[in-house]
């Protein structure tokens, strides 16, 4: 099972998903950024899914999970770099992924993890 | 369509007397195309069609037929593109039946082929006919296209700030049309707002709204926020009776309001020089 | 046609790069080739975790006016769906889902046909056309 890496960088953890990530990757991802958010005390949460070409209902829930989780560590999470074709395809599905906030890229992100603290 | 394998002696006569046939077809169809064509290449074209007829009746040879459809399709389309009408294309393919009666009449023994013959080019003429209308129903199709996306514009009004001016009725092949390019122009640009003008939209109702609603949530997935404008009185009477909610979205009136307030979100202010 | 089992949660990847694959090669655009695959990941998922696993079956196939389309049929020998109509409105649950699932997909194909009843399994067919 692929591990998608955490990076951190000053007060803000950065994950970026290369890969058709399968179920379990996703729900292992959100257990390593509990830890990680623990562990650094980090307030910001980055995830770039620019190389992500398919988001289902099961990974936009995820998604939606891993922001709420993020929130009880007093953490901000920024979705960054969806594709139109991805963003079409939720809009389709009915999901708003309101619970995250997004971004264009992972500097935009950034602007706004900085403009909200 | 299947040919009668029984007009073996209709092929065995085609055969023999071609050059009399195809001359007196020729004939024929140089009235009918009244110059636009020149004698020598209809002689052309009918000596090629005339050898594939003769070979699909004769039964022999299975992909004749399919070889000929394919021929007259797009000798249709040819003629199609030269200003003829599709009527006068078929008269053209009927007008083989004249040419072999002409000689056939005498022949009691093959009447009875002729007919089958006679149903066969009858069949083939109306093949034209389809032809033709098929060829229109592209081009209509292509220009309807053209037209969605000519009328699907995404403009640049400031830094960060886009606008999509909908003009005509919004259908959802028309909102997957805007989602996309708005979505594509929100990536090239980097804009963080987008306008949506609604002035030219005739009516609102909870589909077009519907519709409204899909396009602002693609464009907030890509970080970006959005207002609705040229919401025009008799339209506001229909959202409100229709009991539709934009909820946070914001709604101004113009698009001057609408900059303005995409502005003010960027932390910027627009004043005396 | 390519038959292709969904047992765990790699196969539901599997079946996503399949389809993908396929609906390229039917020519379909961008967009619907992302609509198509994240029906076929909702369906395959449900086959997986509702169905206690199952089959997925692409092809090709092709309509009389000469455009192509990718069909995805997916299958499971599970508890079955007692209440069709209930599972197709937004918002029906069952197990730990969203419920988005069945209806969601449906938005994104062409063509959706559900068969399915109490204890007697599930078959889904999806159809999604190039323009």
């Amino acid at each position: 099972m692929e591990r998608v890496p955490i990076a951190k960088i000053g007060q803000t953890l950065f994950v970026s998903i290369q890969i058709d990530l399968q179920d379990e990757s996703v729900m292992r991802l959100q257990e390593d950024l509990a830890d990680e958010l623990a562990r650094t005390g980090a307030s910001g949460v980055i995830i770039d899914i620019t190389a992500v070409e398919i988001v289902d209902s099961f990974i936009g829930r995820m998604l939606t999970m891993i922001g709420s989780m993020s929130r009880l560590f007093d953490a901000e999470t920024v979705l960054v770099g969806m594709r139109p074709a991805v963003a079409i395809t939720l809009t389709e599905l009915g999901l708003s992924l309101r619970g995250v906030r997004t971004a264009l890229n992972a500097d935009k992100g950034l602007e706004l993890l900085n403009g909200s603290s | 369509m299947d040919v009668d394998s029984s007009q073996g002696q209709m092929a065995a006569f085609m055969r023999d007397h071609q050059e009399k046939v195809v001359g007196r077809w020729s004939e024929l169809v140089v009235t009918g195309v009244r110059g636009r064509i020149s004698a020598v290449e209809v002689r052309r074209e009918l000596e090629d069609l005339y050898s594939l007829v003769v070979r699909a009746m004769s039964g022999a040879d299975e992909q004749a037929l399919g070889e000929l459809r394919a021929a007259l399709a797009e000798l249709s389309r040819a003629r199609a593109r030269n200003g003829f009408t599709p009527r006068e294309t078929a008269l053209g393919v009927f007008a083989l039946k004249d040419a072999l009666y002409e000689l056939v009449a005498d022949a009691a023994e093959l009447v009875p082929e002729f007919l089958a013959f006679s149903r066969m080019i009858d069949d083939l003429g109306l093949h034209t006919f389809e032809t033709y209308a098929a060829a229109r129903e592209e081009i209509i199709a292509g220009q309807a296209m053209s037209m969605m996306e000519l009328s699907t514009p995404v403009v640049r009004l400031w830094e960060g700030v886009i606008a999509v001016p909908l003009v005509g009725t919004l259908d959802s092949a028309r909102t997957q049309l805007v989602m996309e390019k708005l979505l594509e122009t929100l990536v090239t640009t980097g804009a963080d707002h987008a306008v949506l003008d609604i002035t030219g939209v005739p009516t609102v109702d909870t589909e077009v709204a519907q519709h409204l609603l899909k396009t602002v949530n693609a464009a907030r997935l890509l970080g970006a926020d959005c207002t609705i404008c040229g919401i025009r009185p008799q339209v506001a009477h229909t959202i409100v009776s229709l009991g539709i909610e934009f909820g946070d979205i914001a709604t101004k009136a113009t698009l001057a309001d609408a900059l303005a307030h995409a502005l003010g979100r960027a932390g910027l202010k627009v004043g005396p020089a | 046609m390519d038959e292709l089992p969904i047992q765990s949660g790699d196969d539901v990847v599997r079946v996503r790069q399949r389809v993908r694959v396929v609906a390229a090669e039917c020519g379909l655009s961008l967009v619907d080739q992302t609509k198509v695959v994240t029906a076929a990941s909702e369906l395959a998922r449900n086959a997986l975790v509702h169905g206690g696993g199952g089959l997925a079956r692409v092809e090709v196939v092709r309509s009389g006016n000469g455009r192509s389309g990718v069909r995805i049929g997916f299958s499971d020998e599970g508890p079955g769906i007692p209440d069709l109509d209930l599972a197709l409105t937004d918002g029906w649950t069952s197990g730990d889902g969203l419920g988005l699932g069945l209806s969601g997909a449906r938005r994104l194909v062409d063509e959706f046909e559900l068969t399915s009843k109490a204890g007697g399994g599930t078959s889904v067919v999806v159809v999604k056309w190039s323009r």
